[in-house]
C-alpha cells in the first residue's frame, strides 16, 4: 500500500514540482501577452481601457514616421550585428583553434566584453566616438587635422555606431560557442581528410563548418533576439539620437508607453515586435522538432 | 536606507507625541521625483513645514527617467485603487488624470484662501478641472531665457545684449568669428523643443504661439510665420558645435560658465548651475529674456489624488493650504531657483534674475503675453507634445526644409489627436 503511494508520488513528483512555475509563466508571460494584444485593439491612453476600437492603433502606428525609422534601424542593426558577429566569431575561433600558446588568456580577453552590461559598453563607446572627446579629438591632436569621424552625431551613420558597439560586445560570445563546436569535431576526421590531400582551407570550408551547423543555428537565434530587444545599448550609446535617428522598436515602445501616455499605440508596437520574433522562432522550432 | 529609518522614527515619534493631535492634522503620502541637490532640499522644506503642523509625511521619491518611473508607479497605484495623497504632476497631465476621475478637488481651501486672486490666470486655469482646483502650483520657471558669458562676449566685442533674433544672429556670428562656440546646446529632443518654442514666441508673438502650440490650429502650424520660425531654428542649428548630440543641459551650461560658449537658451533651472559655481548674476553671467516680449511659463505643481478617510482628506487639505502659503512659496523657491507661483510674495531675498522674471511675469500677464510651455508639458497632452518633439528634433538633426517641417508638424498633430 505504502509503496504504491510512494510510486504514484514518485511518478507525479516532476509534475508537482514544475506546475507552479508552469502556472506562473502561463499567467505572467502568456497571460500578459494576451493582455497586451487586447490593449492594442483599444483606445487606451494614460490608463488601460477595454473598449474595442478595431485596428485604430495599428493604423496610427503605421502612419507614424518614427516607427518606420525604428523598423529600418532594426533591419540594419539586426543584419549587420548577426553577420559581423558570426564572421568575426568564426575567424577568432578558428585562429584560436590552432593549438596556440596562452590560448586561455587570449580567449578570456575576447570573451571579456560579454561580461559587461550593454549600458557600460554603450557609455564607453559614446565617449570614444564623441567627436569632441574621443577618437576624432585624439587624432586631431596627434597632428591629423583633417581627420573626421563623426558617425555618432551624424543621423545617417549613427545606427552603425550601435552596430560597432554591439559587435564588439557579442562577437567574443559567438567565438566561444564556435570554439566549443570546433573542439567537438573529431580529430580522426581531420587527419583522414589531410591524408586524402585536402588543404587547411578546404578542410574548414567543406568539413568543419558544415559540422558546426547546429552551433550556427543557436548563435543566430541568440544574437537575433539580442538584436530585436536591444534597448539598453541604444539608450546608453545614443539615447535614440541624434533626433530619433537610432530609435529601435523597443525604445519606440518605451517612449510611447511610459513617456507619452499612449498605451494602446505602444501595445500595438509591442505586438508587432512579438510577430517579428515569432516569424523567426516558429520556423526554427518547426524544423528542429520535425527532425526528431 | 538611513533616510527611511529616520522617516519611520519621525513618524513614530509624531505618532506618540501628538497621539490625538496628529490625527487632526492628517497624513499625506507624496509621490515625487525631486531627488537631486536643490530639488531634494526644496521638497525637504515642504516636508518639514508639514511636519511642523503635526502631520505625518510619508515620502515616496521615485527617481529616474525624468518622472517616467514615477508615472509608471502612479499608474499602477491608481489602477490598484491605492493612490498617493499628492503627486508631483503638471500641466495637461492634471486634466488627463482628472478626466479619468482619479482626482480630489481642494476647492474649499482655494475659496477660503482666495487662490484666484494670487495666481496668474493662465496658471490657475491649468490647476483646475471643471472649475475646481485639483492641484496647487509650487513655483514658476521661466523657459525663455538666454544665458550669456560676459567673458566670451567681451572676447567677441559684443557690447549690447540682443533684443531681436536678427541681433542674436549677428552677435552669434561675431562669437564664431572670435573662435568661440556661439550657442551651447544639448541635442536632446526636449532641449531642441525648448529652443523651438522660444523661437516661435519671438518670431510669431504670443497670439501666434497660443494658436499654434496651445490650440494646435492647423492653419497656424502650416503658416508662413511657422516657416519663418523653422528658418530661425535652422540658423540657430548652425551656431551649435559638433559635439552637441545627446549632451545634457547642465554640460551645455558649463560651457557658458567656462566662457567657451557665448549663449545658452534654457529655462531658469540653468541659473542653479551658475550659482553653484559661485557666479554673480549681472556680473559673472547675464540672464536676458529671449526676443519677443513674452513669458513662457513652466510650473511644477502637486496634484491631489482621490484618497479616502478623514485623516487622509484632512492631510490633503492641510498640504494644499501649506503649498500655497507665502512662507513656503518663498523658502521653496529660494532652494529651487524658480520664483513663487503666488504673485504677491515679496522677492527681496531673491537674485536679480528672479526679480526680472517676476516683473516680466506681471507685465506679460497684463499684456496677455504669458504663454504655457509646450516643451515642458504645460500646454498640450504628452501624446501630442511627443509627436511635436519628434518633428522638431528631426528637423534640428537633418536637412529637412522649413516648409516640409510645417507639413510634418500638422500631420503629427492630426495623428496624435
Amino acid at each position: 500500500m505504502g509503496s504504491k503511494l510512494g510510486r504514484a508520488l514518485e511518478r507525479r513528483l516532476p509534475l508537482i514540482v514544475v506546475s507552479p512555475l508552469f502556472a506562473a509563466s502561463l499567467v505572467f508571460v502568456y497571460g500578459f501577452i494576451l493582455w497586451t494584444v487586447w490593449i492594442s485593439f483599444t483606445k487606451s491612453r494614460v490608463l488601460p481601457t477595454y473598449d474595442f476600437a478595431g485596428l485604430l492603433q495599428y493604423e496610427r502606428l503605421w502612419s507614424t514616421p518614427r516607427w518606420h525609422v525604428a523598423l529600418s534601424n532594426l533591419v540594419i542593426f539586426w543584419a549587420l550585428f548577426v553577420v559581423l558577429c558570426l564572421v568575426i566569431g568564426t575567424l577568432l575561433a578558428i585562429l584560436l583553434d590552432q593549438r596556440i600558446r596562452i590560448e586561455g588568456v587570449i580567449r578570456t580577453i575576447y570573451l571579456y566584453p560579454m561580461a559587461l552590461s550593454f549600458v557600460v559598453t554603450g557609455t564607453v563607446w559614446k565617449w570614444m566616438l564623441n567627436p569632441g572627446l574621443g577618437l576624432e579629438h585624439v587624432m586631431q591632436q596627434a597632428g591629423f587635422e583633417g581627420f573626421r569621424f563623426d558617425w555618432l552625431v551624424n543621423p545617417d551613420f549613427a545606427i552603425y555606431t550601435v552596430v560597432v558597439a554591439g559587435v564588439w560586445q557579442s562577437s567574443g560570445y559567438a567565438m566561444a560557442l564556435f570554439l566549443a563546436g570546433l573542439r567537438s569535431v573529431d580529430d580522426e576526421l581531420l587527419k583522414a581528410a589531410a591524408i586524402d590531400g585536402a588543404g587547411p582551407l578546404r578542410i574548414y570550408l567543406r568539413i568543419v563548418l558544415p559540422m558546426l551547423r547546429p552551433v550556427l543555428m543557436s548563435v543566430v537565434i541568440i544574437l537575433s533576439h539580442l538584436a530585436i530587444k536591444s534597448f539598453d545599448l541604444v539608450v546608453a550609446l545614443t539615447g535614440g539620437g541624434p533626433g530619433y535617428a537610432t530609435d529601435m522598436p523597443a525604445t519606440f515602445m518605451y517612449a510611447f508607453a511610459f513617456q507619452r501616455s499612449e498605451l494602446g499605440l505602444a501595445a500595438a508596437s509591442a505586438v508587432m515586435m512579438l510577430m517579428t520574433v515569432i516569424a523567426i522562432i516558429v520556423p526554427y522550432l518547426y524544423s528542429e522538432l520535425r527532425r526528431r | 536606507m538611513f533616510g527611511f529609518r529616520k522617516l519611520t522614527a519621525v513618524a513614530a515619534l509624531l505618532g506618540s507625541v501628538f497621539a490625538s493631535g496628529a490625527w487632526a492634522e492628517g497624513t499625506v503620502e507624496v509621490l515625487h521625483w525631486w531627488t537631486s541637490g536643490g530639488e531634494a532640499k526644496a521638497v525637504g522644506e515642504l516636508k518639514s513645514a508639514f511636519e511642523a503642523q503635526g502631520g505625518i509625511w510619508i515620502d515616496s521619491p521615485i527617481a529616474g527617467g525624468g518622472g517616467d518611473a514615477a508615472m509608471t508607479a502612479l499608474r499602477a497605484r491608481v489602477v490598484a485603487g491605492n493612490p498617493p495623497t499628492a503627486v508631483q504632476l503638471k500641466g495637461p497631465g492634471i486634466q488627463e488624470w482628472a478626466g479619468e476621475g482619479a482626482l480630489n478637488d481642494v476647492q474649499a481651501v482655494a475659496t477660503a484662501e482666495n487662490w484666484d486672486s494670487v495666481l496668474p490666470p493662465v496658471l490657475a486655469e491649468i490647476m483646475k478641472y471643471d472649475g475646481k482646483y485639483v492641484a496647487a502650483p509650487v513655483n514658476i520657471h521661466r523657459v525663455d531665457w538666454i544665458w550669456a558669458s560676459p567673458v566670451a562676449l567681451e572676447k567677441a566685442g559684443i557690447t549690447e545684449m540682443p533684443t531681436t533674433w536678427e541681433e542674436f544672429n549677428a552677435a552669434a556670428e561675431k562669437l564664431e568669428a572670435a573662435g568661440l562656440v556661439a550657442l551651447a546646446h544639448g541635442g536632446q529632443p526636449w532641449q531642441d523643443a525648448t529652443v523651438f518654442e522660444d523661437v516661435v514666441l519671438g518670431v510669431g508673438g504670443p497670439d501666434f504661439y497660443r494658436k499654434a502650440l496651445v490650440e494646435l490650429d492647423p492653419a497656424a502650424l502650416t503658416s508662413d510665420t511657422m516657416v519663418a520660425a523653422f528658418d530661425q531654428l535652422r540658423t540657430l542649428r548652425g551656431f551649435v558645435d559638433d559635439g552637441f548630440s545627446g549632451r545634457d543641459w547642465n554640460l551645455a551650461t558649463a560651457m557658458v560658465i567656462r566662457g567657451e560658449a557665448g549663449f545658452q537658451i534654457m529655462g531658469d533651472w540653468a541659473k542653479g548651475e551658475f550659482l553653484a559655481a559661485s557666479l554673480v548674476p549681472g556680473k559673472d553671467f547675464y540672464c536676458i529674456p529671449t526676443p519677443g516680449d513674452g513669458f513662457v511659463l513652466n510650473s511644477d505643481s502637486f496634484t491631489f489624488f482621490k484618497v479616502a478617510g478623514d485623516e487622509n482628506l484632512k492631510g490633503q487639505q492641510v498640504l494644499a493650504s501649506l503649498i500655497m502659503s507665502p512662507v513656503f512659496q518663498k523658502t521653496f523657491n529660494l532652494a529651487k531657483g524658480s520664483i513663487p507661483a503666488r504673485t504677491d510674495v515679496a522677492l527681496d531675498d531673491f537674485d536679480d534674475c528672479a526679480k526680472r522674471s517676476h516683473e516680466d511675469l506681471l507685465k506679460a500677464t497684463e499684456a496677455g503675453a504669458l504663454v504655457p510651455s509646450m516643451a515642458h508639458e504645460m500646454a498640450i497632452p504628452r501624446s501630442v507634445r511627443g509627436e511635436i518633439l519628434d518633428v522638431v528634433t528631426k528637423f534640428f538633426n537633418s536637412d529637412m526644409s522649413s516648409k516640409d517641417a510645417t507639413t510634418a508638424l500638422a500631420d503629427a498633430v492630426a495623428r496624435a489627436m
